[in-house]
């Protein structure tokens, strides 16, 4: 078991930001309106936030990033950026370099990108904290998100009504002596098939006819190059490792889960988490959700959800927090951590 | 938990059917408005009130709810 703890580690602020572009489920055309209830009320998915062609998942990073440096001051002391995404910039050079220099860093920054989707909050909080943790680095810039939209076809209904787009940044430091960061990640290859981007890459790299969109059932089409998701395959996998996961670190960790201020749960699918917070006999007012104005935002809807449900909470008071990313790969992971006063903000792109 | 009461159960869950409509025998993929939605409200019902998971192959090797039930028997055994 992928059990780990970390030390030293304060989250200081998260901002995230979402394109302002909104499309909502009760104008998707490949679905009738009964369609689009029985959705609405499975998924939770009401809108979602689409970002214009040329906006990247990097442009709302550097806006959300942008707004906590202000608020900090602190451009000048960061040590370490990691930018988290399956929608970089480019195949190379890697996005967090581009983005060290766009925000005006120093050079003295060790700055990499992780390729990771739902689970890579936890996974970017996990690689940050462990490099913090000595002392020899101080301030880090996690920036964590998709731009899904780019991937998703309009003639899918089986993706494209679920994805938004948005971006993150979160500032970490290092304070010696505060609680430990507990953290149980998990990873399934076996699950490949089930969220993929099969096409253009090395595998099977790009060719013309990857453009030629092919209709797979009706209300189905879509070209080599889309995403292809297994919403059942995906259900199942929540349903059986989220819970345990979950179960498994609290008990590693010692934590009382009654002691747990807030379960921040990745956002795919209401009915998923609703099915997981009634397994684990969770009060309701202790999920929160923003699934129902921002969709599947993979490695964002974490610090999103905390940004538009939990402001208030999440700034004025000290929490003990649950955080669990789970999906593409298959990949999963939870932390418990501790937070007091962090700011956060909630901006959008224009 | 018996037949009876599991399609009764499993009606409550699909809201937008109308109270009484579906038996053991109704061929459930049949209901109007079927979609994967509702193959995913089958599969998080059958979680919470057996503790089991039905996959792809078990929904669809399943005609009527008679079938749903009898997977979900076996698997429980």
């Amino acid at each position: 078991m992928a059990y780990l703890s970390t030390s030293n580690s304060n989250i200081l602020a998260i901002c995230s930001c979402v394109p302002k572009g909104i499309e909502r489920t009760s104008e998707y055309k490949h679905i009738s309106s009964e369609e689009q209830e029985l959705f609405i009320k499975t998924t939770g998915i009401k809108e979602r936030r689409v970002a214009e062609k040329n906006v990247t998942c990097s442009d709302l990073c550097f806006l959300a990033a942008k707004d906590i440096l202000q608020k900090f001051d602190c451009a000048d002391s960061i040590d370490l950026v990691i930018f988290v995404s399956q929608s970089p910039d480019y195949y190379l050079p890697t996005t967090a370099v581009i983005l060290q220099d766009r925000l005006g860093l120093s050079k003295d920054c060790l700055a990499f990108d992780i390729n990771l989707g739902c689970s890579g909050y936890v996974y970017g909080l996990s690689v940050v904290s462990n490099l913090l943790q000595s002392g020899q680095l101080k301030k880090a810039l996690l920036l964590v998100g998709d731009k899904s939209t780019t991937s998703t076809n309009y003639s899918d209904k089986s993706t494209y009504p679920l994805f938004g787009d948005a971006g993150s940044a979160t500032l970490i430091e290092y304070i010696k002596g505060v609680k430990d960061w507990h953290f149980n990640l998990q990873s399934d290859g076996s699950g490949k098939n089930s969220i993929i981007i099969e096409h253009g890459h090395s595998r099977n790299p790009f060719d013309k006819s990857f453009e030629d969109i092919i209709e797979i059932e009706p209300g189905i089409s879509r070209s080599k190059k889309n995403l292809i998701l297994n919403g059942m395959d995906i259900f199942n996998f929540a349903l059986k490792e989220v819970g345990p996961n979950i179960n498994s670190l609290a008990e590693q960790s010692k934590t009382d889960k009654n002691d747990i201020d807030f379960y921040i749960l990745h956002q795919a699918n209401r009915l998923i988490n609703e099915s997981v917070r009634k397994k684990l006999k969770i009060e309701s007012e202790k999920v929160p959700y923003s699934i129902e104005k921002f969709g599947n935002t993979s490695s964002a809807s974490i610090p999103l959800t905390m940004c538009y449900s939990l402001k208030k909470e999440l700034q004025e008071k000290k929490l003990t927090l649950l955080l669990s990313g789970f999906g593409v790969g298959f990949s999963w992971g939870s932390v418990i951590l501790r937070s007091e006063n962090v700011y956060t903000n909630l901006i959008e792109h224009d | 938990m018996n037949i009876e009461e599991f399609t009764q159960k499993l009606e409550t869950e699909f809201e937008e059917v109308e109270p009484g409509t579906l038996t053991p025998d109704t061929h459930y993929k049949s209901i109007k408005g079927w979609s994967s939605m509702h193959a995913l409200i089958i599969i998080a019902f059958v979680d919470a009130q057996f503790d089991t998971i039905l996959n792809g192959g078990d929904l669809k090797s399943a005609s009527t709810i008679r079938d749903l039930y009898n997977i979900v028997i076996e698997k429980t055994k």
